[in-house]
């Protein structure tokens, strides 16, 4: 098939997958997932052709896989939308396939299928096990299928749908089609257990969260369409319009390019959680695993950076490789901010999937930092990276919990929480898979040296910082790098390691082949995709590599031209942090023992609840926005304004008119036309008629006299008038 | 069929009110042989509206199918019918809610003779409006789809019911007053009341008129037109009155109602205040602009803040009138660029889709109205299971009302927003809380209807959406997609429209 028409396909597998589960097979369990995971497969295998056939093809960011159609007819012309893979989108559509791919088939796992029903499960609550009884008749509790199973497919269906839309766009308009439609996904599935308030009022804040990004993006998007008549990249980041959008102000002192930038940029804020729009992304976890593995990783936040990169055009327009412009110095304040801020938040998290959740925030102030600072290719390869051990991560835990479930339903204790990190440990003898993929999943979000991914993409983005000149930025992330590799071990000690802290966690069991396969799957990429972006200056290693995602990536957008000299500050920055990170958590944690005080907590003191607490941001913005709309709405605007005023106004008209009708009927119609004119007139006749009663006296002579005289007046009258 | 063809905009106009005479000699205990008689005829005008899409030829300018018959020649009016792009789009959508509604209306059992027999006057009476190429035949029309309306609140609505078609009947009378004044007035001074006549004439009028200067009499005529169209849009302040007339209003007459009758505001705005005042237009769009952010804003946190269902989507329909509205005040501003044309373009489409999916969000609630017997967010509460297919429908439509990328809304809003960035910069950043605020309110009626824990008050008392309910939606719920996806069959209609009028 040509390559063209094989990326216009590319979304249609998951997006037929969600209607055709929805309209025909939501009755069974088995062809959904047939269906949404074979959509899944259909998909990936697509990218991958697409991916390798673009390796074949020589100066592939000159010339990228490019289609387009007509598809609004505007005034003379029309907007014009279509596909473009282009090394970046190349890359990005690689791991997303992968990572997409791999979720779906973890679902079928996860959601328990083949399982019995519930003994009391319903829609929009998770499952909580069923009893069955073996020959013996000995009774027993086993997790239970899913009850929603087919929707969740159908769901995650369209999330993929929108994300693989989002990718191939060559426009932004599509790409903001498929940003929305991810938006409705998670609002939908963060809200899956719609039943549980926690999760539906989840659901509205992710929705309502980024909704406050999105209306700014729409509004970048009118701004850089009226400024240059198109959204497609090749038009928009082409030189000349970049050069007028450069020098056209705009406002606050930016230029075009720099204010519809921001404006996008705040978008990206909203999508990939960053401060202070990050709110809803802990609160997504809320929703099942494998969604927030598809949040965190494949598909939503990655979106938002991705969204990021593509405009790096617009961003650095006019920046000479080292003089930041506006927008990206406040791009990397607010990562590097965000990098930090959140990684603190982790430090201080039980559940073991809040803290992923805060960890995917710090890990984006990351990439937006080095998209802020210019290091373009870092933020890409971080990008890729991260979505592989996050996803892994993500996936991983979702296995933990799915172990200790077991667990729980062994023992019968429901009141237990099989998410809090503080009633697991020693995990690593019952679930070794799991184990030692979320070890090599963790050792990659801490950046382990040399042999993980996340060592090489964070390690391109210190070297980036450093070399230009960019301490505050480098010394922040280095900071927050520590707290990484700290909270990572904290987790992965108290999770896997020392000795099972509730009966639960003995009786945890591992998981069947369809979610430990996907973890095996991410975490080769969790190693193995580092050593595609070594840089060729790197002691030892750098004469081996040819830094292969450097030189794809790169050509996507042009640079301007410096020169890093490699040095050993950001590499011995690096290696210090990440391994004292690691040694520092394992130390503090391996001795903990079930229901002791966290070390934290004690160095701490009172400082501790702002952090547990995220230092209340979510009780600020109930009380600064969401508690002050909600009155503006209910009664200022609906009850003083419109019940109030408005109809207050016109209904003063009513009794106005009522008063004038009544004045007119006691003042005019009662005495002058009534009394006057009407009763007047009747009383007239009346005495008239009593006057001339004596005329009629009954005899004709009189009448003939009478008529005779009236004739001859008449008579009279008329010679004069007439004749005269 | 070949007196059809060359009178084709006259049979779609009058066909619903033939039928409904029809409908009076039959027998008024057979309700089901009136209920299917009224939809085949409402169905008649529909098929013939598609024929005149498919006939119409969208690269010639100016009015087509035209027909002129002598009315009242003593004072000039002739009953002169065409239709362009921007009004065939509205006799489309007409043609095409008028049948749902009906469809939607046979859970009627209250003297349903009288009751179809209104809707099809209503059908009537707004496809005169959309068709008129005469001034006063198009105050006629105007006037009447105002009365079989007022009796379809009076007699099949809410409890409130006097007080809300009292309210709606007055409010648009009070405002059509000056609209009748200021056409006597060009009647006067033309001795013609033909629209095509008047565009070429009005604007060349020099010197004064009735002792005042032409440029008073203008701006007087021309406020005259707009407070009479902004109220039954309707624009902030001037909106209360929908709110009322909604929430009593029978089912299908909201559907109507939001769908229809609030098209003929702007309608009036784009083909008569604009062509016939483009000098005043252009001095007052700020105004305009800025009522038309207000309704966005207000319209959403209003309806925000309801805890009544069909209110709820009732101001959602003010919130959604406004982006109309803004895209009339950018074609008044800057008339003759591509901004304007970007902006109407988004308009037009948005009283299409507006059109549909309030019918299909007033639908709904009617729905779950019939079965509940209230319209009380806080008396529902995870309903999903229960009512599983209701449900899915239920937001589909919110999406569509929201405005969701490929679905129709998205197509409109985003093209009224970018036409009038460039012209108000400041009040569309402002209308953005609106747009926010949509999302707040749509998630708000699915959050207190669908999700959160199950009332156990209505298991076993709700059933699932029916199959001639579903019938109802389904035909709106393609065009959603349809349109969100592949939006050039329609806007390339309206787009050459609006190419040549502005």
């Amino acid at each position: 098939m040509a390559t063209n028409t094989l990326i216009w396909l590319l979304p249609l597998p998951p997006l037929l997958a969600f209607f055709i589960i929805v309209l025909f097979t939501n009755k069974s369990n088995k062809l959904s997932h047939i269906v949404g995971v074979g959509a899944a497969a259909l998909s990936w295998a697509g990218a991958m052709v697409v991916f390798f056939r673009s390796l074949g093809v020589e100066h592939f960011g000159e010339h990228p896989f490019t289609d387009s159609i007509p598809w609004l007819p505007l005034g003379d012309g029309w907007l014009e939308i279509g596909v473009r893979i282009d090394p970046l989108s190349a890359a990005t559509l690689f791991f997303v396939a992968w990572t997409i791919f791999m979720i779906f088939l973890y679902s079928v796992g996860y959601h328990n299928f083949g399982q019995p029903k519930g003994d009391h499960d319903k829609q929009g609550l998770p499952p909580h096990g069923a009893t069955v009884e073996n020959e013996h008749g000995h009774k027993h509790s086993v997790p239970s299928v899913e009850p929603m199973y087919a929707r969740f497919f159908a769901f995650i269906g369209l999330f993929a749908a929108g994300m693989y839309t989002l990718v191939i766009s060559d426009n932004l308009l599509t790409l903001f089609v498929g940003w929305e439609i991810m938006g409705l996904c998670s609002y939908l599935l963060i809200g899956f257990w719609f039943a549980k308030k926690s999760a539906r009022n989840a659901g509205i804040k992710a929705f309502m969260t980024t909704r406050i990004g999105d209306v700014f993006m729409l509004l970048g998007l009118a701004f850089l369409y009226s400024a240059t008549g198109s959204l497609r990249y090749e038009v928009i980041f082409s030189h000349e319009v970049l050069h007028a959008l450069e020098s056209t102000p705009a406002f606050w002192g930016l230029s075009a390019a720099g204010a519809i930038g921001l404006l996008l940029f705040i978008g990206a804020v909203g999508k990939s959680a960053q401060w202070p729009l990050h709110v809803w992304l802990p609160d997504a976890m809320e929703g099942p695993t494998p969604v927030s593995a598809m949040i965190h990783a494949a598909t939503m936040v990655s979106a938002g950076v991705y969204m990021t990169i593509r405009i790096f055009p617009l961003i650095s327009a006019g920046w000479d490789g080292y003089t930041l412009t506006p927008t990206m110095s406040i791009i990397a304040f607010i990562g590097a901010f965000t990098a930090l801020f959140a990684a603190t938040i982790a430090v201080a998290q039980n559940d073991v999937k809040g803290v992923l959740a805060y960890s995917t925030i710090s890990q984006l102030g990351y990439m937006m930092a080095a998209i802020g600072v210019g290091a373009y290719v870092a933020a890409v390869f971080h990008l890729i990276t991260h979505a592989f051990f996050k996803a892994l991560l993500f996936l991983g835990s979702g296995s933990v919990i799915h172990g200790m479930e077991h667990g729980v339903l062994h023992t019968g204790n429901h009141d237990l929480d099989p998410q809090d990190m503080r009633n697991m440990g020693g995990l690593y003898k019952k679930m070794p898979i799991t184990f030692w993929t979320f070890l090599i999943g963790g050792f990659a979000l801490s950046g382990f040296p040399i042999v993980t991914a996340g060592f090489w993409s964070k390690d391109e983005i210190f070297a980036d910082a450093f070399a230009h000149g960019h301490t505050t930025v480098f010394i922040v992330l280095a900071l927050a790098a520590f707290l990484t590799a700290f909270y990572t071990m904290r987790q992965i000690t108290m999770t896997f390691l020392g000795d099972a802290k509730t009966p639960e966690a003995e009786h945890a069991s591992e998981n069947t082949w369809t979610m430990t396969t996907p973890l095996v799957v991410l975490a080769f990429f969790a190693l193995a995709y580092g050593w595609v972006g070594i840089p060729e200056n790197f002691p030892i290693l750098g004469s081996f590599s040819s830094n292969w995602f450097h030189h794809f990536v790169a050509h996507t957008v042009h640079l301007p031209e410096t020169h890093a000299e490699f040095s050993w500050i950001p590499l011995i920055t690096s290696l210090t942090v990440a391994l004292g990170g690691l040694a520092f958590g394992w130390l503090t944690y391996r001795k903990q023992k079930a229901g002791a005080v966290d070390p934290v907590k004690k160095w701490m003191g009172p400082l501790y609840h702002w952090i547990e607490n995220k230092y209340y941001f979510d009780e600020a913005y109930d009380f600064l926005f969401v508690n002050p709309a909600r009155w503006f709405s209910e009664i200022f605007t609906y009850k003083w304004m419109d019940r109030g005023l408005i109809d207050g106004i016109l209904h003063i008209f009513g009794p106005i008119a009522y008063w004038i009708g009544h004045l007119f009927r006691e003042r005019f119609d009662l005495p002058v036309v009534n009394r006057l004119i009407g009763d007047g007139s009747a009383d007239l006749v009346h005495k008239a008629g009593e006057k001339l009663r004596f005329v009629e006296t009954g005899r004709i002579q009189q009448y003939m006299i009478a008529a005779m005289s009236v004739f001859l007046i008449i008579a009279a009258v008329l010679y004069y008038v007439i004749l005269i | 069929m070949n007196f059809v063809a060359s009178h084709l905009l006259t049979t779609i106009l009058l066909f619903p009110i033939f039928s409904a005479v029809v409908l009076l000699f039959l027998p008024k205990n057979e309700t089901k042989l009136l209920r299917w008689t009224a939809l085949v005829a409402s169905l008649i005008p529909f098929g013939l509206s598609i024929w005149l899409w498919v006939s119409f030829q969208s690269g010639t300018p100016g009015f087509q199918f035209q027909e002129q018959y002598t009315w009242y020649a003593a004072i000039g009016s002739s009953f002169h019918l065409g239709v362009d792009g921007l009004s065939l789009t509205m006799v489309l959508l007409t043609t095409l809610l008028t049948p749902l509604a009906i469809l939607a209306s046979f859970s009627i059992t209250d003297r349903v003779k009288p009751y179809m027999m209104l809707f099809l006057f209503l059908e009537t009476g707004m496809l005169g409006v959309f068709l008129a190429l005469d001034l006063l035949i198009f105050f006629l029309f105007w006037e009447i789809g105002l009365v079989p309306m007022y009796f379809l609140i009076n007699q099949w609505g809410g409890e409130n019911r006097n007080y809300a078609s009292l309210k709606f009947l007055l409010y648009t009378m009070a405002g059509s007053l000056g609209l009748l004044l200021s056409i006597q007035l060009l009647g006067v001074l033309f001795q013609s009341y033909d629209l095509p006549l008047l565009y070429e004439r009005w604007s060349s009028v020099q010197g004064s008129l009735l002792g005042l200067p032409v440029a008073t009499v203008k701006t007087v005529a021309f406020w005259a037109f707009a407070i009479a169209f902004a109220i039954k849009v309707p624009i902030w302040p001037f909106h209360t009155w929908l709110p009322d007339a909604h929430t009593e209003a029978p089912t299908a007459g909201s559907m109507l109602l939001a769908g229809v009758l609030l098209k003929l505001g702007a309608y009036g705005f784009l083909r008569l205040v604009i062509p016939l005042y483009p000098v005043e237009a252009h001095r007052y769009a700020g105004i305009l602009a800025f009522l038309a952010v207000m309704s966005i804003i207000f319209g959403a946190f209003a309806s925000y803040g309801q805890d009544d269902f069909k209110r709820l989507v009732a101001y959602s329909s003010i919130n959604h009138m406004g982006f109309v509205m803004l895209g009339v005040a950018v074609a008044a501003r800057a008339a003759g660029t591509l901004d304007a044309h970007i902006a109407v373009d988004g308009a037009v489409l948005q009283m299409f889709n507006h059109g549909i999916s309030a019918a299909a969000m007033f639908f709904l609630v009617g729905v779950i109205y019939e079965r509940a017997h209230t319209r009380d967010l806080n008396a529902f509460g995870g309903l999903f299971p229960i009512v599983p297919v209701y449900g899915g429908i239920l937001i589909f439509v919110s999406m569509a009302s929201l405005g969701l990328p490929t679905l129709n809304g998205f197509v409109s809003e985003f093209l009224v927003v970018r036409g009038s960035w460039p012209i108000f910069p400041f009040l569309t950043a402002l209308g953005m809380l609106g747009l926010l605020f949509t999302g707040a309110y749509i998630l708000k009626g699915i959050k207190k209807i669908l999700h959160g824990p199950m009332n156990e008050d209505w298991v076993g008392h709700l059933t699932d959406i029916s199959t001639r309910e579903i019938l109802v939606v389904t035909p709106l719920m393609i065009l959603f997609l349809v349109i969100g996806l592949w939006p050039a069959w329609i806007l390339d209609v309206i787009n050459k429209a609006v190419m040549v009028l502005f």
